[in-house]
Parts: structure tokens; sequence; C-alpha cells
């Protein structure tokens, strides 16, 4: 299969990107691991949106039209698909239930998004101990909610959550945030922006507002967080205004800001720098999205978190140079059609330092206490990381000399930003000093069946089914 | 099989076909997300990890995680990435046979 654009997540930037793309007379090959597009913001968006839009609110069917624009002849949108390797020549390498297969980009469009950022607390791994994203997909997808459910760590997303549990008739017994009144008046240094971005506070608000009614109780500046039980989640502990406080429940959803999901980017070996304000690695890209690898793009919170409706005109942005670099609009038109975007997307990006600076991770999860678990997959430590770091270890990479972090299936998706902050805490050095694990294709386990059914092998070992360091 | 769950389903509407999990009948709803089926039956653990044998359930519900594996007519797989069909054998990652059900 062949495209003039292979793009790879069917989320808000996918999803605007081929449509734009499209609309510029390029052929598009749209490649995604759900059975329907909308990404993880807009998760089953044409299936739910009716039927649960109320619960789910207004920002959710907005995704309704995004997911109508690939529904053109000129889009081929394959679903339930997993990407596993990506050529810089721009193959990309796929299964879809097992078989494995190829497509040829002339350029490719990373829209990989966004995970949660790590959170690890004691008992983090215990079955009932989820995401917030999960608690929310849960509710998208499948119309399922949890019953006695806490909801700790900071940032909007929790909001959002919790008013849609409310709206479901099942609010949350408590709301837990580590964000303290410091950090907000901190955050009053960009109230310009804020402002600017004024629909995302009122509806902050709001969703607080609604959050009160329903008499959910609500603790700040938490700290000493703690997931109890033994084979499940059984309670939530933590201290808040002097106290400690025990709540026992069923369901645990943790969430402190989400971050770029780097696999396919790390895979190709592009440059990322961290971001202090944000606390993460970003891929370094253009104002176009254009990575130092000629043939690719990267757009959406993959390229830097800006949300839903910025990760939207990013993709356009895309689009429209990927159409210019094929010269099938000039740069004149390129430029023309890019202004509103970038006019809309400078808009929705101007609450973010606001957001960032009032809703910052929870410390303790950044340098955890030595006894919990970092990496889930092999179930390392804080404290092996550390006792790493003092044998000599300074970087992600040369853990795995010691151990097994970033080994496991996850290849490290959920505990590389923990082991290179301990890593950075530990040595001294810079969190670009430091880097990050080198990633390596399969992106996710491929099977020796997946290969064979494919006519073209590729050249990497598919015994290999984690990122190895070499 | 059925244990009081803790989640609730909001719509539950669907037509229910039967699993099979560790060899006993469950009913699902036909074409609902795999993991999220499991965990509103009542199913709270999917598998044992094979470092420590400790219990594991869904963490992220988006593929990324990998805490959801379980065996699939005998292929190890992501729950959340899965359908619910009829007739489907899953088999969880015991404390026990943990290491031979590792995905590696
Ligand atoms: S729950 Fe994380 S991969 Fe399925």
């Amino acid at each position: 299969m062949q495209a003039d654009l292979v793009v790879i997540g069917a989320g808000p930037a996918g999803m605007a990107a081929a449509a734009t793309a499209t609309e510029a007379g390029l052929s598009v090959v749209i490649l995604d691991e759900q059975a329907r597009a909308g990404g993880q913001i807009y998760r089953d968006v044409t299936r739910s949106a009716a039927r649960r839009g109320d619960i789910l609110g207004q920002d959710y069917s907005a995704g309704l039209p995004l997911a109508a624009g690939l529904e053109q002849p000129s889009i081929t949108h394959v679903t339930r698909a997993t990407v596993w390797q990506i050529a810089p020549d721009g193959a990309v390498a796929y299964s879809v239930d097992g078989r494995g297969a190829i497509v040829h980009g002339r350029r490719v469009l990373l829209a990989t998004g966004a995970l949660e950022r790590p959170m690890p607390v004691p008992g983090w791994t215990l079955p009932g101990v989820m995401t917030a994203g999960a608690g929310q997909i849960l509710i998208k997808e499948s119309g399922v909610v949890a019953g006695r459910a806490v909801l700790a760590g900071s940032g909007p997303l929790l909001y959002l959550i919790a008013a849609q549990m409310v709206r479901a008739g099942t609010p949350p017994l408590a709301l837990v945030e580590t964000q303290s009144r410091r950090d907000t008046v901190a955050a009053l240094r960009h109230l310009g922006g804020a402002l600017r971005g004024w629909r995302y506070l009122v509806k902050g608000l709001s969703m607080l507002a609604e959050i009160r009614r329903a008499g959910v109780p609500r603790y700040t500046a938490a700290s000493d967080i703690a997931v109890a039980g033994t084979d499940r989640a059984e309670a939530l502990s933590f201290v808040a205004g002097g106290k400690r406080h025990r709540i026992a429940c069923e369901t645990v959803f943790l969430h402190h800001g989400v971050v770029p999901n780097m696999q396919a980017a790390r895979s190709l070996d592009i440059p990322h720098r961290w971001n202090a304000a944000q606390a993460c690695f970003v891929p370094e890209t253009d104002p176009w999205g254009r990575t130092e690898i000629p043939n690719v793009f990267i757009a959406g919170d993959g390229a830097g978190i800006g949300g839903a409706k910025a990760a939207e005109q990013a993709g356009r942005l895309a689009a429209l140079e990927a159409a210019r670099d094929l010269d099938r609009i000039s740069a004149d038109a390129r430029d023309r059609a890019a202004a509103p975007v970038r006019a809309a997307l400078r808009g929705e990006l101007a609450v973010r330092p606001f957001l960032d600076r009032a809703y910052p991770p929870y410390a303790a999860a950044l340098q955890p206490a030595d006894a919990t678990v970092v990496c889930r997959c092999e179930e390392v430590t804080a404290g092996d990381i550390r006792g790493y770091a003092a044998l000599g270890c300074k970087g992600p990479n040369q853990t795995k000399a010691f151990g097994r972090p970033g080994m496991g299936p996850c290849q490290g998706r959920y505990c590389g930003l923990t082991v290179v902050s301990i890593l950075a805490a530990e040595t001294g050095q810079g969190m670009d000093e430091t880097g990050y694990y080198r990633v390596r294709p399969p992106l996710k386990p491929v099977t020796l069946g997946e290969l064979a059914a494919m006519e073209e092998t590729p050249a990497e070992d598919p015994a290999v089914m984690a990122a190895d360091g070499r | 099989m059925k244990t009081a769950s803790p989640f609730l389903e909001i719509d539950a509407d669907a037509a229910r076909v039967t699993v099979r999990l560790d060899g006993a009948d469950l009913s699902l709803p036909a074409g609902a997300n795999l993991a999220a089926a499991l965990l509103a039956a009542g199913v709270p653990v999917f598998r044992h990890t094979p470092v420590s044998g400790a219990p594991r359930g869904p963490f992220c519900m988006m593929g990324a995680c990998f805490d959801c594996l379980v065996e699939v007519d005998g292929v190890t797989r992501q729950a959340c990435l899965l359908t619910v069909e009829e007739g489907l054998e899953i088999v969880r990652a015991g404390p026990a046979t943990a290491e031979s059900a590792d995905a590696s």
C-alpha cells in the first residue's frame, strides 16, 4: 500500500491532518489502534456521543465532525492497526489481528498523542488503581463507571472526570489534589494568558461548582499519598490539612498531567529536549511540525502538551506543509490557509502556562520513596534505581546493565520519566544530560507469525520484544 | 462467576454472549471492550506478574501499559484492545503459571 501521507493515530491531530491533506489533494492512509476514530480524548465518539453525550459533555461531542471528516474516498482509515516500526524513508509496518503489513508514505505524520504522566505512589500497581484517563475511557467507550472511587493527583482532567461521574449518578468519594495555594498564587503571574483562554477557566470553575454541589469532599495540598490493599485497592491514605486521612474505596484514579507519547519519535532518534514548564521531554519540531528527518512530521500532544483543540490545529498545519512539500499547493496558498489556523492555535495555547503552573506534578511521585515500584513491568523500585546510580550508572540506558527497568512489554512508557528524574537527582546532572531510553522497534510486541504473514520482512530481529538499549 | 463489581454499567442494554474465563462460563455484553466488560463483571485481577506473582488489572485502558494481558484463544493479548465475542476462551496467568504467560 502507498499514500502521499501516512498518519499514525486517529485522535484530534491525526483526524484534522487527514482531512486537510485530502482537501489539498493528497492521498492519506491513517492507522489507528482502536476500532473507531477519536483517539483517547474522543474515544468512540461516533457511537457514544449520541448515547452518553449528556454525561460526557459538549467538548467530547466536538470530536464528531473530526471523525466525520475521515469519511472520504481518498482517506483509508485502517482500524485496529498496531504500528510497530517506522522507517525514516516512510515505510510503516503494522499489524491488524495478527497479520503484518507495510504502508509506504511519501510523508509520515506521527499523531500519537499523550500518555498519562507516570504517578508512582505506594500501591499504584494494585488492581483497582488506574489512570484517570482510563476511568474516562471506561465511561466513553463502555458506559462503565466506578462506583466507589477516589480521584488523586492534580490537573483539570480530575475535575472533568469528577463532573462526568457526578452526571452519571456515581460521584467520586473524594477528590484528593496535590497542588497547593502557593501554586495557585504563582500561577497568577500567567493570568494574562489565562484570561485570553478564559473559556477554559469558566469551564473549570463550572465543573468545580458541579462537584461541590454534589457534595464531593475535596482536599488540596495533599501529600504522603498511598494506596492500601493486599490483592486490590482498598483505601487511599494521605495527609492534608495536617491530618492523615484514609478513605475506603474500590477504585483509585491517579492523574498528575499528561506527557508526550515519545515512543514513535524516539524510535526514529528524533532529538528531544526537556521542557521544564511542562516537566516532560518534547521532540524538536519546526512551526509546521517537521522534524530533523525530512519525511517525518509530529503534531498534537506528541509534540508538546496543548490539549485536543490545539492538537487539531497543529494537525492542519502539518498537513498544509506536507502538501506544499509534495508540490500540491504553493507556499503562498499554504501560508494563506495557515494564518487563521495559527491564530486559533495561539488562542488554544494561551491558557497553558497558567495551567502548567497551577497544577504541577505531585512532587513525591517524581522522586518516589525507595520501596515504591517505578517500573511496573519488571517491578524495579526507586531504591533499585538509586542503587544503580550509587554504583556509577549515569543514564537510563545504562540502568539496563544493572536491572531490567524499561525492558518489559510497555518498553518504558510508564517508567521512563521517573527513572530519568531519579537518576538526574542522584547524579546532579540535568534531564537532557541524563537522556532517555533508546527506543528500538518493534514498538509493540510482534510475533513471528505476524512477520511471516508479511511480504516484506523488516530487518529488525523479531525476537526483540522490547527496547533493548543497543 | 459473577461477583459484586466495583463498576456499574450506565446503559446495560447490549445483547450478552457467553465467554469462558479460566474454564468457567461468563456472560458479557457482545461487542464491548473486553477489559471493560471483565471489570464490570467483577473481575479485578487479570494476571499475576512473572517477577513477583503480584496481581494486576487494567491500568491505562489504551494499550500502553500491558497490565491487562490475558490469554485469549491461546494467544497472549491486551484485553483492552479486544472486543467481546461469543465463545472467547480467556485464561489468566495465575501466580504459579506466570512464567508461561509472560508475553516475551
Ligand atoms: S490496560 Fe493498559 S494495555 Fe490494556
